[in-house]
């Protein structure tokens, strides 16, 4: 493992901002697999973190646990916030609604009123660029539009810790890296935190302001990558040297952290 | 199901068009010629027998009969019509009650696997009892009239009804669950957002089973209750004891298109209610 490399964050201790804070978490499953071991991670405000690993390493756990959906079975993981997005890896939209009531859905689930959540339907199929769609039913779209929906759903909460799972694992390169950057202007804009989750290290190193890696199963934290890009990104970053130079040593760790 | 043609690749030969069957007026024709010449044969052959049975013909009246005798007589038609619309009745309703118990049932087991496993193994022994035997005692309970043809017809009816709700509700996947999960969603909030709408569609293929099985319940009771308005069961049976051929070919037509009728009904209500967002997974 390289440890040399000057773009690597030292273990600094969390500021007490952050919005997402785990220390020494493991998860054990019942069934005795262990997924996690020993991982400590902060995400701050206006923070954006890409989490690499090879499947199967407690990646969508960590999510889990981050969401609540899972208790941790030792360490503390701690979120600052009950305004949490999560995005899954497929657009899980309900089938039988459009586009607008699936985005309106959330805020229903949370007993906002009718005008109320009509109001903030709008502004988030706006934000994602689905206008003119609102009565589209999920059939009727494309996998990015789908996925679009999914986003917008959970633009709603105006989240402050916002969680991917490969959100964009099954779209095309062209679909992906227009998602990409609609996100990062999303970003910019809301200034939520971002747990993201990806198994391109390209798609990694080009949204985030840090990067994660994992081992394999049990996911440990093998090496951390601060992104020196300006936020919000330029699309031409993609195509510099240093860029590339930076997908590399990612790459890189991430081949160490698996054998 | 869209109707458009389909461009097919042409590969090779420019020339060489593929046409599937089924599209534009030719492929109509090969749709239907083929059914409807095998219809043509059965119908000489028919014919045939029925002469070559002479004095016996009674057995398989020549076609032209059903109606001559059977559709076209004024009372012969007043009985049947009245008979289906008996049996039509009773098959709602046995469907209806069905529908109703069917889904409270799936529903209460979708609520806990402790309920699942207490009510699961008699959805399946009603599945297998063969319910003929229990007709009689049905009679013996509640009479031999609409209310136990009625629940003859439930009895028939009802597993299709729980297992395809069962499986729709508990179809739903993980990942829209834990969606709800997230907000705090209460049972009854996934139950009515999630889960019914979910399994509308399993739902809804389980009662075009049931219906038509709603269907044979109601035949099967008036086979063996012969008290109140005949049914077109009680009907059928009348005309074979007289020997009435051509009364009971008419008779059993009438039943079966009642079936396809139904059949169709339910087809059709599917589409209305789902058809519109339903994806099936076979795509
Ligand atoms: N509820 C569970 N019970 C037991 N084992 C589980 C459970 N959930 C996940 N696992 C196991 O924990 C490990 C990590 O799973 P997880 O889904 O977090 O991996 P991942 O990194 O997200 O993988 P992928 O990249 O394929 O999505 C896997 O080996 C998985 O089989
Ligand atoms: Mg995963």
């Amino acid at each position: 493992m390289t440890l040399s490399t000057p773009t690597r964050s030292p273990a600094a201790p969390p500021t007490g901002t952050a919005l997402l804070d785990f220390r020494d978490v493991a998860m054990q499953f019942p069934n005795g697999t262990i997924a996690l071991s020993g991982v400590d991670l902060t995400v701050e405000r206006g923070e954006f973190v890409t989490v690499v690993g090879p499947s199967g390493c407690g990646k969508s756990t960590l999510l889990r646990i981050a969401s609540g959906l899972e208790k941790a079975s030792a360490g503390t993981a701690s979120v600052a916030t009950s305004r949490i997005g999560y995005v899954f890896q497929d657009a899980t939209l309900l089938p039988w609604r459009d586009v607008e009531s699936n985005v309106e859905l959330l805020a229903e689930l949370n007993g906002r009123s009718k005008k109320d959540r009509a109001a903030k339907a709008a502004d988030a199929i706006e934000l994602v660029g689905l206008t003119g769609f609102e009565k589209h039913l999920p059939k009727q779209l494309s996998g990015g539009m789908r996925m679009r929906t999914s986003l917008a759903r959970s633009l709603t909460l105006d989240p402050e810790l916002f969680l991917f799972d490969e959100p964009f694992g099954a779209l095309d390169e062209i679909t992906r890296e227009r998602l990409n950057d609609e996100l990062i202007r999303l970003f910019a804009e809301q200034q939520f935190g971002g747990l993201f989750i990806t198994h391109s290290v390209s798609e990694a190193v080009y949204l985030s302001t840090k990067v994660v890696v994992m081992s394999g199963r049990p996911g440990r934290i093998v090496d951390v990558f601060e992104v020196p890009f300006d936020m919000p990104r330029d699309p031409d970053v993609r195509y510099t040297g240093e860029f590339a130079e930076l997908v590399g040593k990612v790459s890189h760790a991430l081949r160490e952290g698996h054998s | 199901m869209s109707t458009v043609a389909k461009e097919l690749p042409t590969t090779g030969s420019p020339t060489l068009q593929v046409r599937r069957p089924g599209r534009g007026t030719k492929g109509t024709a090969l749709l239907v010629g083929p059914p409807i010449a095998f219809l043509a044969l059965i119908l000489a052959l028919w014919y045939l027998v029925s002469a070559l049975l002479g004095r016996l013909s009674f057995l398989l009246p020549a076609p032209h009969r059903i109606f001559t005798e059977g559709f076209f007589d004024a009372r012969v038609a007043g009985d049947i019509g009245n008979a289906i619309v008996q049996t039509l009745l009773v098959s709602l309703a046995g469907l209806a009650v069905a529908i109703v118990i069917g889904v409270v049932w799936a529903v209460a087991m979708s609520q806990a696997r402790a309920i699942e496993r207490t009510l699961y193994p008699y959805a399946v022994i009603l599945q297998c009892i063969p319910i003929l035997a229990l007709v009689p005692l049905i009679g013996f309970w509640f009479g031999q009239e609409f209310f136990a043809r009625m629940i003859v017809s439930v009895l028939i009816a009802l597993f299709p009804m729980v297992s395809n709700t069962l499986f729709g509700l508990q179809g739903v996947e993980r990942s829209q669950r834990e969606l709800f999960k997230l907000q705090g969603a209460s049972r009854w909030t996934v139950l009515t957002k999630l889960q019914l709408p979910a399994a509308l569609p399993a739902m809804f293929a389980g009662m075009r089973i049931s219906a038509g099985l709603a269907v044979v319940g109601a035949i099967v009771g008036d086979f063996f209750f012969r008290r109140g308005t005949p049914g077109i069961g009680s009907l059928i049976s009348n005309y074979t004891a007289r020997l009435q051929g051509p009364q009971l070919f008419a008779a059993i037509l009438a039943a079966a298109l009642l079936g396809v009728a139904i059949f169709a009904l339910f087809g059709w209500l599917t589409k209305a209610a789902v058809g519109k967002w339903y994806e099936p997974a076979t795509n």
